[in-house]
């Protein structure tokens, strides 16, 4: 009998292609996303070194970091220019190092463009078991489909480009359980907030994350992404959530997916990537998903988590001494005071997007809230950014657009946007943005700007009343 | 890559925990298209302190940076290592890296070393007046005042490391191994590659 084994061994055992004596294994890699900010260094370094992509087919290039979220085509169709002359370059250099090395690119005026990691489940060029790799630690976000999928830095994505393979340790494996029923409201960003704060920022560091229990197997695939998305904010560079009969269902018929025979065969190999019974982690976490509030973050690590029902804590009140330290450094940033109530915290912007949440489930869930109602005066900035032109187009569809122009929100093109604020789309200094993207790191979304980071339903709900609300209040 | 092996020299006492990548260089430097010249990005919102330490007359120019617990967390940028490899950066010392910035650190020839918190206090107030000396070979940290640490690393980074080697070169003396992982996948399971548009 074999020995029983994780979800994280299966895929990982599938991808040896050679080890060495020191455990490192060389492992093959299934799909390789590439995007404009963190591939230029690595193309220079192939030409440079006279190396060619070793397999274009099992690589596909978008751009989504720099784009601006305004329209990228005038009234008569033509393209329109990109103002930012960096930016600008940046994207030149994708448009021209795809083409060079033969790798399949959505251009950014293409319906099919968006953000990377809400692209390749999209298309179907994501799928589970595969190893997929991207310059960005987001890349995390495909495990929800029960891919191996993790970030890499630039030299990384060159030695993919080249070899198709990385040189890798095992990882150890992390089980965070969430059993039980989540209360009203409470979607997969809350859920993910939550275990962030439980396990901490680096809580997951060296590990690959597994998420199980009824309250994850219960999740849409968009809400598995938003959590498998995060599994980096708590320090793991993959988070994994085994694929079942959601999983097959999402990714049937999408354009990269195997057809007819190749998918029944497809989906007899994905059935048996779960979890074996009697494999053993190396450390497991268990939640009670009724615990789990609609959840705010207070400070600049994705760990400073409380429920909208909490306080801003004093740093006093942490047992780590160099917690202390960050937490009271935060709250200078952050501007705020312990014992201050989260839901008394006015805010001036509001960001609804991110590869975190901008996907249609996000769409709705913010819909559904602001359908009706008008965003409050002291909101001055408030843009709904989807995660691709698919997603766009079928919130359109939908209505959903003129629900959130109605309510005073702008309606965007697709692209990363106010997440980390490398096009135009920024938070002003010292102005608050409750935001449902991933990171409330000092100037992420601009210089001096503070991020309290939210679910849809929440950014929309403080979008209404100008401050972080409590959204089951607006649900009665 | 320039190879690595002993280090002398100032310290930074910088010591901040889970310091993430957007501190060490804020997005808007990510719009190069090169590895070079990213030291003047690099810990830019600490550095509008005229007070900072990295332009302070006695670290200017330090060849090692010390750093607290999860150092590097957050996004995968590589512009974080090459930032602090163009201040002149060689060594981090922490008592915690993230798995993404020790991995681009080694890949740019800088030594992400690992010590314990006690350690790491104990340098961290060395720093403050005194130099210390990283010896890769020997795998320790010593400082004038005869305190020794002794450090643990990945045998394979070690050997990156001391070498510069670049890893591409070692990865393509792997290709006939490679191609019959391809050459399986085509055979056992024709699906995974995309379907054609």
């Amino acid at each position: 009998m074999t020995k029983a084994r994780t979800l994280y061994e299966k895929i990982w055992d599938a991808h040896v292609v050679e080890q060495r004596p020191d455990g490192t294994c060389l492992i093959f890699i299934d799909r390789h996303l590439v995007h404009e900010v963190t591939s230029p260094q690595a193309f220079a370094g192939l030409r440079a070194a006279g190396r060619k992509v070793r397999r274009p087919d099992l690589t596909l290039a978008v751009p989504d970091h720099n784009v601006p979220t305004t329209a990228r085509r005038d009234a008569a169709g033509n393209k329109l220019p990109i103002t930012d002359a960096e930016s600008a370059a940046q994207l030149a250099a994708l448009a021209k190092n795809a083409p060079d090395f033969g790798i399949r690119y959505i251009e950014e005026t293409a319906l099919e463009q968006g953000i990377v990691h809400v692209v390749g489940p999209e298309q179907g060029f994501s799928l589970p078991g595969a190893t997929i790799v991207c310059g960005d630690s987001h890349t995390a976000c495909h495990g929800g489909i029960g891919a191996l999928a993790f970030g890499i830095g630039t030299s990384e994505v060159e030695h993919v480009l080249a070899t198709q393979t990385l040189l890798l340790q095992p990882a150890k494996t992390m089980e965070v359980r969430v059993e039980g029923e989540v209360g009203p409201a409470v979607s997969a960003k809350d859920i993910i907030l939550h275990i962030t704060g439980v396990i901490g920022a680096a809580g997951g560091t060296g590990h690959v994350i597994e998420y199980t229990g009824s309250a994850i197997r219960s999740l849409s695939i968009e809400g598995r992404l938003t959590i498998s998305n995060m599994a980096i904010e708590g320090g793991a560079r993959a988070g994994l959530i085994a694929p079942d009969d959601v999983t097959f269902a999402y990714l049937k018929d999408r354009p990269y997916a195997p057809k007819g025979d190749d998918w029944d065969a497809a989906v007899a190999y994905w059935k048996s990537l779960a979890t074996d019974a009697g494999a053993t982690y190396d450390k497991t976490v268990i939640i009670n998903a009724a615990d789990i509030a609609p959840s705010v973050t207070w400070g600049t690590s994705p760990e400073d988590v409380v429920p909208i029902t909490g306080m801003v804590p004093d740093p006093a009140s942490f047992a780590d001494p160099s917690k202390q330290i960050a937490a009271a450094k935060s709250l200078e940033y952050m501007g705020l005071t312990p014992g201050t109530k989260l839901s008394d915290v006015e805010v001036q912007n509001i960001f609804i997007g991110s590869c975190t949440n901008s996907r249609i489930e996000d769409m709705r869930a913010a819909a559904a809230i602001l359908k009706g109602r008008k965003k409050a005066d002291n909101v001055k900035w408030a843009i709904v950014v989807p995660g691709s032109g698919l997603v766009k187009a079928q919130a359109e569809a939908e209505g959903l657009d003129k629900i959130f122009i109605d309510a005073g929100l702008e309606w965007r093109e697709p692209g990363c946007s106010a997440c980390l604020a490398m096009n135009p789309d920024k938070v002003p200094a010292g102005e608050r943005c409750a935001s449902t993207s991933n990171r409330n790191f000092v100037g992420r979304q601009g210089p001096g700007a503070r991020t309290h980071l939210v679910s849809p339903a929440m950014a929309a709900a403080a979008a209404v009343t100008g401050k972080l609300t409590d959204v089951r209040e607006l649900m009665a | 890559m320039n190879p690595l092996n002993q280090v002398e020299g100032r310290a930074i006492p910088l010591g901040l925990k889970n310091c993430d990548t957007d501190v060490i260089i804020p997005a808007h430097w990510l719009k190069t298209v090169s590895r070079e010249g990213l030291g003047k990005g690099a810990f830019e919102t600490l550095r509008t302190d005229p007070d900072n330490l990295f332009d302070s007359a006695e670290f200017q120019g330090s060849p090692i940076l010390i750093g607290g617990d999860n150092f590097g967390c957050g996004s995968s940028r590589e512009h974080a290592a090459w930032a602090i490899g163009d201040l002149g950066i060689r060594v981090v010392i922490a008592p915690s890296y993230s798995d993404i910035f020790s991995g681009n650190a080694v890949k740019n020839g800088i030594l992400p070393l690992v010590l314990p918190q006690e350690a790491v206090d104990r340098l961290m107030e060395v720093a403050q007046t005194d130099p210390i000396s990283v010896d890769l070979e020997a795998q320790t940290v010593t400082t004038p005042f005869q305190d020794r640490f002794r450090f643990e690393i990945d045998p394979f980074r070690k050997m990156c490391l001391l070498g510069g080697l670049d890893e591409i070169s070692i990865t393509e003396q792997s290709d006939a191994a490679i191609a019959a992982h391809e050459e399986k996948i085509s055979s056992n399971q024709p699906w995974m590659i995309p379907a054609a548009q």
